[in-house]
């Protein structure tokens, strides 16, 4: 079952972490977002592998974009 | 007075500086980024140049943009607000180089607090309490190891060019000080562009404490009181208050002291903060940080004492003197609190953008509301998330709380994410209303709920 992690706010892609084919855990830090000036990261909640990453730096998130999917 | 003033920001701040200079007849000067097009700092200036793109680096933080918008628009003056190049000694430099005034310090008073060393040791040196510390950057682990037992556990990684609590953590034992180093380094690095680290005895029982100054450049220094600014997340502050009632009058006497002898040593010019840690077991000061601008929070100065910090701001760079004498300012008369108004969730202060389709702001006797957005304006992810700060004056700290709890339930953002429901909590927190409170307060107010 593929775990989807979305955006939770509009923002700043500033640094991709992980890479597809990552094997994760809970916690692993995959992306980082930047916005207002403050640095969100964004946490794998379960183990798996990182199937899909959706997102490149220097994009532009909307609150519910796809960032990664997990399986 | 200038003619004209260019105000170098954006935000409430841009707007609040706009009202002075209404209230002086200057002319004034905005700049904005693509992005502000619409924003009311904008609207509220004579007149408004375009600087770029909306990445801050490309507008708000692109000095030359910004020196030649002033040349463009024929002002004698910059105003730069507080954040972005307000503390950059370098565009200090080029603005006098300009031809115009710099409405702050000298760039060398601003070199010499810019550097947490540097200015610690000044300090130290000139007779103001410091926290126990190293006088020296941190080379490696081994270094940090031998500093931290000479200072004792716990101890504070703070970044020498650093600001906002930004790559600072604590250190509670000699297992954790490598990966501390590490981050505080990194984050110091990408953020200030310097990777130099220092180390401080680490107060767990403190309140922020700090000093409203306005120099004249030659030492003479005027001190308008203090205030405390102990209710922080993520070490930025959200509430603000003038007086600070924890301390005694001789504990008063000793901060304000300590204030003006510190602006008195860089021989500051303008208006300044200089910030302490008051340690509530041992009660003892430490100097922390000089602000070289105008602070966020000085609504609350004003509030109690009845100046316009922005106004007295202009004479100085103009070369007049205060409206009030320097050895015998205004004295502070009742008590004023700010709440700051941010576009963030009030449970994990995670920001959230928006457009505002609503906005309702308190009004009334003894409240004042320095607003940098209103209704349809759209709050994006480029800069800080303040939208607003929200004041209460009464003629007691009880009074100001009940007043500030009740414009802060009138307030209505729709839209972005608000911050608004803290307020009720932190004022209706029995610690807060005992003025028992330390800067932990937020993060125990949020402990339980935490996962």
């Amino acid at each position: 079952m593929a775990e989807e992690i979305r955006a939770e706010m509009v923002a700043n892609v500033w640094k991709v972490v992980a890479k597809e084919g990552d094997t994760v855990e809970e916690g692993t830090e995959l992306v980082i977002l930047e916005s207002m000036k403050m640095e969100i990261p964004v946490i794998a909640e379960g183990n798996g592998t990182i199937v899909t990453i959706a997102v490149a730096e220097g994009d532009v998130v909307q609150e519910g974009d796809l960032i990664a999917e997990i399986a | 007075m200038f003619d004209a003033v260019l105000v170098a920001n954006r935000g409430e701040i841009a707007c609040r500086i706009i009202r002075t200079c209404h209230e002086l007849g200057i002319r004034s000067i905005a700049v904005y980024s693509e992005a502000d097009e619409q924003a009311l700092h904008v609207q509220l200036a004579d007149e408004a140049i375009l600087l770029g793109p909306a990445p801050a680096a490309e507008s708000y933080l692109a000095a030359d943009r910004i020196i030649e918008a002033a040349r463009v628009a024929n002002a004698e003056a910059v105003h730069p607000g507080y954040g972005f190049l307000s503390e950059n000694a370098t565009f200090a430099r080029a603005v006098e180089a300009a031809g115009l005034a710099w409405v702050g310090p000298t760039p060398e008073s601003m070199l010499a607090m810019a550097d947490k060393i540097t200015a610690r040791n000044l300090m130290q040196d000139a007779g103001v309490p410091v926290a126990p510390g190293s006088r020296e950057p941190v080379n490696d682990v081994q270094h940090a190891q031998q500093l931290a037992q000479q200072i004792g556990y716990p101890v504070m990684v703070k970044a020498a060019a650093g600001g906002g609590g930004i790559g600072m953590s604590i250190v509670h034992g000699p297992d954790g000080l490598a990966a501390a180093l590490q981050t505080a380094q990194s984050r110091a690095e990408r953020f200030f562009g310097s990777p130099a680290i220092f180390l401080e005895k680490y107060i767990s029982r403190a309140r922020h404490i700090e000093v409203q100054v306005l120099g004249l450049g030659d030492g003479q220094v005027a001190v308008l009181g203090e205030r405390d600014c102990s209710v922080q997340r993520r070490h930025q502050k959200v509430v603000e208050e003038s007086s600070a009632t924890c301390l005694t009058e001789p504990e008063r006497a000793i901060l304000l002291e300590a204030g003006r002898s510190a602006a008195s040593t860089v021989n500051y010019r303008g208006a300044g903060t200089v910030e302490f840690l008051f340690d509530l077991e041992s009660r003892a000061l430490h100097f922390l940080e000089m602000n070289t601008r105008l602070q966020v929070e000085h609504p609350v100065t004003e509030l109690v004492t009845g100046i316009d910090i922005v106004a007295e701001q202009l004479r100085i760079a103009a070369g007049q003197a205060p409206s009030f004498p320097i050895e015998a300012p205004p004295a502070p008369r009742g008590h004023a609190i700010e709440f700051r108004v941010y576009a963030e969730d009030p449970q994990r202060f995670l920001p959230g953008p928006g457009t505002i389709t609503q906005w309702d702001q308190p009004q009334g006797d003894g409240i004042r509301v320095d607003a940098g957005y209103r209704q349809g304006d759209v709050v994006t992810p480029h800069y800080d998330p303040l939208m607003a700060k929200l004041c209460a004056w009464a003629p007691d700290r009880d009074g100001a709380i009940g007043k500030l709890a009740a414009a802060a339930a009138a307030f209505t953002i729709v839209g972005p994410k608000v911050n608004l429901p803290l307020a009720g909590e932190i004022l209706n927190d029995q610690a807060f209303i005992t003025a028992d409170h330390d800067t932990g307060l937020i993060d125990r107010l949020r402990a339980p709920a935490a996962r």
